[in-house]
């Protein structure tokens, strides 16, 4: 007779794995990653390129020689890395400059805090910061959209929330607005800014079918997106010379693609509901304060990687909703 | 009516229910029957025969202890071979009694007629008394002493009798048999436990993917006090506490009962089995088992005797095939996994699935991904990654403060995981931890 | 450019200047008296803080010590009469000497003597297993092979044999502390007094069912005949529940319980090879 093999239940597994979650938010990117090769060209194609593969790379490396463990590079979680981190550069800095940035992403985000789920700050993040802090001039010059044979030769500008910045020194918002691309070119993402972050359509066609999908639910993204436009409403509304107004900073910078997929990242968000809200709306306040009153036009990776910070505190405290309520047996 | 379905967590495994609308089949005797004196929760009875001795079925074998308790009695008539341990579905030995199978002489005071029999003069306190007396148990699964559910507490009032005909684990169909081919007996059933909790009012709750016995149930209610009422396939609707929630809005409270909102809930198998006790006298010796699987090529609904060897059922169904590589004892959510099939079929064996080698190993586990999952799918409102992580380290006394203890062990959570996590594994080896605990706590 | 320096160093210094008399003061308000021969106790422990004494920590045994007047239970496994010896010098006191023990085993099930019946696949946790079911193996009793008591050792002491998947216990490196016979469900690992050169004889079987079943699950299983019982010249065996247990307080190592044992259920470890001559003497003497 055979042998019976024997475990405690359940004995039913669904169909759900790591590698499907993450090659689904892959494929929500494809629209995103379509616009931007659109606009930015080859440049875009070598950066996105030269990040999937370093991360993928890195973390091989990393795991096999330095943590001794079994690599699990291809279970899909560096390939999203790569992918994320390609989406906030811009699409002309240097093949070099993106490898430096993929080693901080999985060497530092990922693996010095032991891998997979363990990591308490969004790797694409903190890659995308370590590049921002250490060669700032190379990571605030855009090119402009069009230039599809150009590559580190691009010609390069300022984003639409730079010019803002710049340009609320000495002007109003009414005089520096037709100098900005129009809400239509905003929507479908012919700006300059970072080879994913543009296209505000790309990303939410990318939104709804990771909604369809249940890989994330709606909690993170429209709370962070409602927050902002509520809190610049309430300033552009008390003084519309001085504040944009909300439409302008839902379609500029790195918003979208922040609220969307970054702050969505599993193992750096809340787990209740509850939480997520919390933490969307904190994510929102501190982004519109360093946009408006801070010192960087762009304040969505400061703003989601303090929150990060503060997710195992939410999860400690936010728990969810009981069954039945307590009863004290004497 | 609209359909319902309880409000948190829940998750819809494929139904594979290949052997609905099979009819009941009454199997022939087996040769040698095992039946163990503890088939329910509380003390196990007392063995009141001996080796040698001639048995009717029918008979009480094995005597209730304490309140917490039920009588055995035996399945089939003929000599007791030995009284003595023998292996459970885990494996560990436990006392039983095995019986020679001679003939199928059953006990004079049992009525053996097909005729429906609807009403009876008995007061509760009689129908409680029979109940014990015919060792009635929860069919579901639990297997808790009936006649102990229907005695409400002092201070506590029952307002509704729940009858669970909700069947949401996959594969099992006995209950859905049941319903459909005895669904006059399970109505007088019900009313019958009415009387003995003490109520006016039962609702019967079925999933809507057994339209055949929501029809058939509706009709033999028509004139009775008990609604019918359809609800959604979700698991663990079966669940007493998510049931009671999703027919009638009440939360059972943490660590508390159904009663503790005015409700009992029971099975529809134990609502005919207390038929049967009531109404002919018979004590529980037999029950409906569906044996099923994706290899059999006919999966079945089988009345079986307790004490049955689950290798008898298994070769009437067709026998074992080379790729089955699991048999499992219950449904494949909370079943349990034999290790062997000379194991007796109890009074709360309610199928035996027998699992393809494709389906039947684990995944490789994989770390947390933090995608919460588990916590919307989690019915008790727990987090079971915060939970394993904590029974990991050994922490039981967070468990305990973080509601370990109302884990109803469904299994959703570790079916969810897209890392394969062995959540609800962690999970129990907590409750036991944490259960030593406050036993310490108490006994101090 | 030096006004700057200037003003610089003379805030930082006010300030630190400034935190270190309020930290003194702080200090000196808050002080938790604690009489100074637990720290001196401290310092002779071995600072392993393993929980073998029964108390969480090192200093919290220094602590037990100094305060406590009869020292019946108080006794450090890992440092031995050695250390208890130094503590009472620190405190002027006596110790009492202990018989060393070492954690024993007491299993011999593996797959050549215990086949195993089914494949078990599940998270590999001998709790969560013996929870379940009976194992791999059947007894109900035997080891169950995934390493509990590995996972307690602070000692690096016991490791798993991936040949006969029993524990194999190192005993240089034992203490005694306990850790393994608590996290090992089914109660496999004793505590044995520690003879010299690590010998051992010991019953390496804890089941306590009859002995025709015994035997179908393992053929090196205790089977209670009792033969041992009877040759034993010092009185060290008892029988109980179809279980013979050797104790290891009163056993010579004779050896003559070994030779009668039907099973082989009895181990003799760490001792030279018999001399052919001397067994038949001995098998003589018990006919």
């Amino acid at each position: 007779m055979n042998k019976f093999i024997v475990s405690p239940s359940p004995h039913a597994y669904s169909s759900d794995s790591v590698p499907k979650l993450m090659y689904g938010v892959i494929i929500s990117l494809l629209p995103a990653l379509g616009v931007s090769v659109f606009y930015f060209g080859i440049g875009m194609i070598v950066v996105t390129s030269v990040s999937i593969a370093s991360c993928i790379l890195f973390e091989y490396l990393i795991q096999k020689y330095m943590m001794k463990v079994k690599p699990t590079h291809l279970d899909g979680s560096a390939l999203l890395t790569g992918l994320l981190l390609a989406f906030c550069l811009p699409s002309n800095i240097p093949f070099w400059m993106v490898m430096i940035g993929a080693l901080a992403a999985v060497g530092i985000g990922k693996m010095t805090f032991g891998g997979l789920g363990n990591n308490i700050f969004n790797p694409a993040l903190v890659g995308r910061v370590f590049l921002f802090i250490s060669f700032p001039v190379a990571m605030t010059a855009w090119p402009e959209a069009g230039q599809w044979m150009s590559y580190t030769d691009a010609i390069t500008g300022a984003t639409p929330l730079g010019l803002m910045k710049e340009g609320l020194v000495n002007k109003t918002v009414g005089e520096i607005m037709p100098e900005v691309p129009s809400f239509l070119n905003l929507f479908m993402g012919k700006m300059m800014g970072s080879a994913g972050e543009v296209s505000a359509l790309a990303l939410l066609i990318g939104m709804c079918y990771l909604i369809y999908r249940k890989i994330i639910s709606w909690h993170i993204p429209l709370t962070i997106l409602g927050t902002v436009f509520i809190f610049t409403g309430i300033l552009w509304l008390a003084n519309p010379d001085r504040f944009a107004d909300p439409l302008f900073h839902l379609l500029t910078g790195g918003l979208m693609l922040g609220a969307i997929y970054m702050a969505t990242d599993y193992v750096t968000s809340p787990m209740t509901p509850k939480g997520m809200i919390i933490y969307g709306i904190g994510i929102g306040i501190v982004t519109v304060l360093i946009r408006v009153f801070g010192a960087y036009p762009e304040g969505v990776q400061f703003a989601i990687l303090i929150f990060n910070g503060f997710t195992p505190l939410i999860n400690k405290f936010v728990k969810p909703k009981r069954f039945g309520k307590e009863v004290s047996r004497g | 009516m609209s359909l319902k379905t309880f409000s948190r967590g829940g998750v819809h495994p494929p139904e594979h229910k290949l052997s609905s609308g099979a009819a009941i089949e009454v199997l022939d005797l087996p040769e040698v029957v095992i039946i163990p004196v503890s088939q329910h929760l509380g003390a196990p009875a007392k063995v009141l025969v001996n080796r040698g001795d001639q048995v009717k079925v029918g008979q009480l074998i094995a005597q209730s202890v304490g309140f917490v308790s039920t009588n055995i009695h035996s399945s089939v008539s003929g000599k007791v071979l030995k009284v003595d341990k023998f292996p459970d579905s885990s494996g560990y030995r436990r006392m039983a009694v095995q019986i020679q199978v001679e003939g199928d002489q059953w006990e004079e005071f049992i009525d053996r007629s097909d005729d429906l029999v609807r009403n009876t003069v008995l007061t509760g306190e009689d129908i409680r008394k029979k109940i014990l007396e015919a060792g009635i148990v929860g069919l579901g699964g639990a297997t808790f002493p009936s006649h102990v559910k229907l005695m409400v507490p002092k201070g506590k009032k029952a307002e509704f009798l729940v009858v669970n005909g909700v069947e949401c684990e996959p594969y099992l169909t006995a209950d859905e048999a049941l319903m459909t081919s005895k669904s006059e007996e399970v109505i007088s059933g019900i009313q019958v436990l009415m009387k003995g909790l003490g109520v006016e009012k039962a609702i019967l709750g079925i999933e809507n993917n057994k339209p055949g016995a929501i029809e058939k149930m509706k009709k033999a209610a028509e004139g009775s006090h008990i609604v019918v009422q359809g609800l959604k396939v979700k698991y663990p609707q079966g669940g007493e506490k998510q049931l009671v929630q999703a027919l009638l809005k009440r939360e059972v409270p943490s660590g508390g009962l159904p009663i503790d909102v005015g409700v009992v809930v029971f099975n529809v198998g134990t609502a005919m089995a207390a038929y049967e006790a009531v109404m002919r006298n018979k004590p529980l010796v037999e029950r409906v088992v569906t044996v099923t699987g994706k290899s059999l090529a006919k999966p079945s609904n089988f009345k079986v005797r307790i004490g049955t060897p689950v290798s008898y059922l298994v070769e009437k169904a067709g026998g074992l095939s080379d790729q089955v590589a699991k048999v499992i004892n219950g449904g494949p959510m909370m079943g349990k996994a034999l290790s062997s099939l000379d194991v007796p079929v109890v009074k709360g064996s309610s199928g035996i699935l027998l699992i393809d080698t494709e389906e039947a190993k684990r995944k490789e586990v994989l770390p947390c991904i933090r995608c919460s999952k588990c916590l919307t799918v989690c019915p008790m409102g727990l987090e079971p990654y915060l939970l394993m992580t904590l029974a990991e380290k050994g922490l039981y006394e967070r468990m305990e403060n973080e509601k370990v203890m109302d884990c109803i062990e469904c299994g959703s959570c570790s079916y969810t995981c897209p890392s394969s996590r062995p959540l609800l594994d962690y999970i129990r080896l907590g409750k036991a931890e944490v259960g030593k605990i406050m036993r310490a706590r108490k006994a101090v | 450019m030096s006004q700057i320096i200037l003003f610089t160093i003379i805030t930082l210094v006010a300030i630190g200047a400034t935190a270190a008399i309020i930290l003194y003061f702080v200090a000196q308000k808050f002080k938790v008296f604690e009489d100074p021969r637990i720290d001196q106790v401290e310092e002779a422990l071995p600072a392993a803080n393993c929980g073998g004494c029964g108390f969480p920590g090192c200093h919290n045994f220094a602590e037990t010590l100094v305060k406590t007047e009869s020292w019946d239970d108080l006794f450090c496994p890992v440092g031995g009469n050695e250390t208890m010896a130094k503590v009472a010098s620190v405190l002027g006191r006596e110790a009492i000497e202990q018989a060393p023990r070492v954690a024993v085993v007491r299993c011999n099930g593996g797959p050549e003597f215990r086949p195993r019946t089914n494949v078990y696949n599940g998270t590999p946790n001998c709790a969560v297993i013996h929870s379940l079911y009976t194992g791999e193996g059947g007894c109900p009793h035997g080891c169950l092979g995934e390493g509990d008591c590995v996972a307690a050792c602070n000692f690096d002491a016991i490791h798993m044999d991936a040949v006969t998947e029993l524990p194999v216990v190192i005993d240089d490196k034992c203490t005694a502390c306990g850790a393994c016979v608590e996290a090992c469900p089914r109660d496999i690992i004793e505590l044995r007094k520690k003879n010299k050169k690590d010998r051992k004889i010991f019953v390496s079987c804890i089941n306590e069912e009859k002995g025709g079943v015994a035997k179908k699950h393992c053929s090196v299983a205790c089977i209670g005949c009792a033969k041992c019982f009877k040759v034993c010249p010092h009185e060290a065996i008892t029988m109980e529940n179809n279980l013979a247990f050797i104790d290891s307080d009163k056993c010579k190592l004779c050896r003559k319980c070994v030779v009668v044992c039907p099973t082989n259920a009895i181990l003799e470890l760490n001792f030279p090879p018999r001399k052919p001559a001397k067994e038949e003497a001995v098998e003589a003497e018990i006919k």
